[in-house]
């Protein structure tokens, strides 16, 4: 396998967590996002993580790209001791025309920043 | 998310130890639940131990009626690969692309070489003997490549006996009913010996080896997921 510095450098598409505790120690700000529950055809399944460094940078998924870019937004609001938040998103939501699932799916994510110092 | 918690998981993983996150939805409080551990409440250690058998995380309630999200981290699935051959090479790669360990034996040093695998683990010790020193467990697939009975008879013997989700062996419809009567004749019933996925691979059309690697990854994902 590899080994830390290596997938530091490549961001390993499966070593989210890696990913996160390695800007951590680099002294970056870091927040994490994770799948809770799904219904319907949901693009990933419960369990899987993003990870949101505090200049935008992000590794891993939580859907098929439909709403990273605003679980990435709400992530660099709460970097600021900021705290846990769970959002819902979906075809039927109001914000489906910006950031909806278009497989019609919904999704619940647990969006929360990485407290204190590695 | 605590940054303790963080790296505390990022070392049970490296550990390779199996762990639940358990996060109360109300207000975050986390706890990090090993397989192993039975001093917490009843009801976790229940619903740790039905999570990480299935490998999917959830919601779910507590005896207070707090929901609690349970997600699972297990070790990574591991492929076992007899025979450091040329379709070995990029189903090693594949096969870590997917997450897995792999362990490549072949006693033929020539083959099992850093340069032609770097970074995979690689056993020159005889198939049988290697083959015990692997457990070879519900998450760990056995392929055999070598064309060589000698070499590759051990290592399926040690995959049958095994309860891992995937076995197959490279070899035409021929090869393989020659191994079968040779299986047979060592006492494998026909149930057991049609555990084994020979000819290897989902049928694709496969020509490179590269090809080849893919069509048996893909039927090793089928048996894990379907």
């Amino acid at each position: 396998m590899s080994d830390t510095s290596k997938s530091a450098r490549e961001m390993d598409h499966d070593k989210v967590l890696e990913q996160a505790a390695a800007w951590m120690k680099d002294g970056h700000k870091v927040a994490l996002a994770t799948v809770i529950e799904t219904w319907g055809s949901a693009p990933r399944p419960v369990g899987s993580q993003l990870a949101i460094r505090d200049d935008a940078t992000f590794t891993g998924s939580v859907s098929g790209g439909c709403i990273e870019g605003d679980v990435v937004t709400r992530a660099l609001d709460k970097l600021d001791g900021g705290t846990a938040e769970i959002v819902e998103y979906g075809v039927s939501d109001a914000r489906a025309w910006e950031v909806g699932l278009a497989c019609g799916g919904r999704i619940r994510v647990m969006i929360e920043p990485v407290e204190g110092n590695a | 998310m605590k940054a303790e918690i963080l790296e505390e998981l990022v070392r049970a993983r490296a550990e390779k130890r199996p762990a639940v996150l358990a996060t109360r939805l109300s207000d975050g409080v986390e706890k990090l639940v090993y397989q192993t551990d039975t001093q917490t409440e009843n009801w976790l250690v229940e619903a740790v131990s039905e999570v990480l058998r299935a490998d999917k995380g959830r919601v779910q309630a507590d005896p207070d009626g707090e929901d609690w999200f349970l997600n699972p981290f297990n070790p990574p699935l591991r492929l076992v690969i007899l025979g450091a051959v040329h379709i070995a090479q990029p189903l090693a790669k594949i096969a870590e692309l997917a997450n897995y360990d792999v362990t490549v034996i072949d006693p033929r040093t020539a083959f099992a070489s850093e340069e032609r695998f770097p970074g995979v683990t690689l056993v020159t010790d005889w198939p049988d003997e290697a083959m015990e020193t692997i457990d070879l467990d519900t998450r760990t697939a056995v392929v055999t490549l070598t064309h060589d009975p000698k070499l590759d008879d051990p290592g399926l013997h040690a995959a049958l006996k095994s309860p891992c989700f995937y076995i197959g062996a490279l070899g035409s419809r021929k090869t393989h009913g020659s191994r079968v009567e040779r299986l047979t004749e060592a006492g494998f019933s026909d149930n057991e010996i049609a555990r084994i996925h020979g000819p290897v691979g989902l049928n694709i059309g496969a020509r490179s080896p590269a090809e080849i690697a893919i069509s048996i990854m893909a039927e090793m994902t089928e048996r894990l997921r379907t």
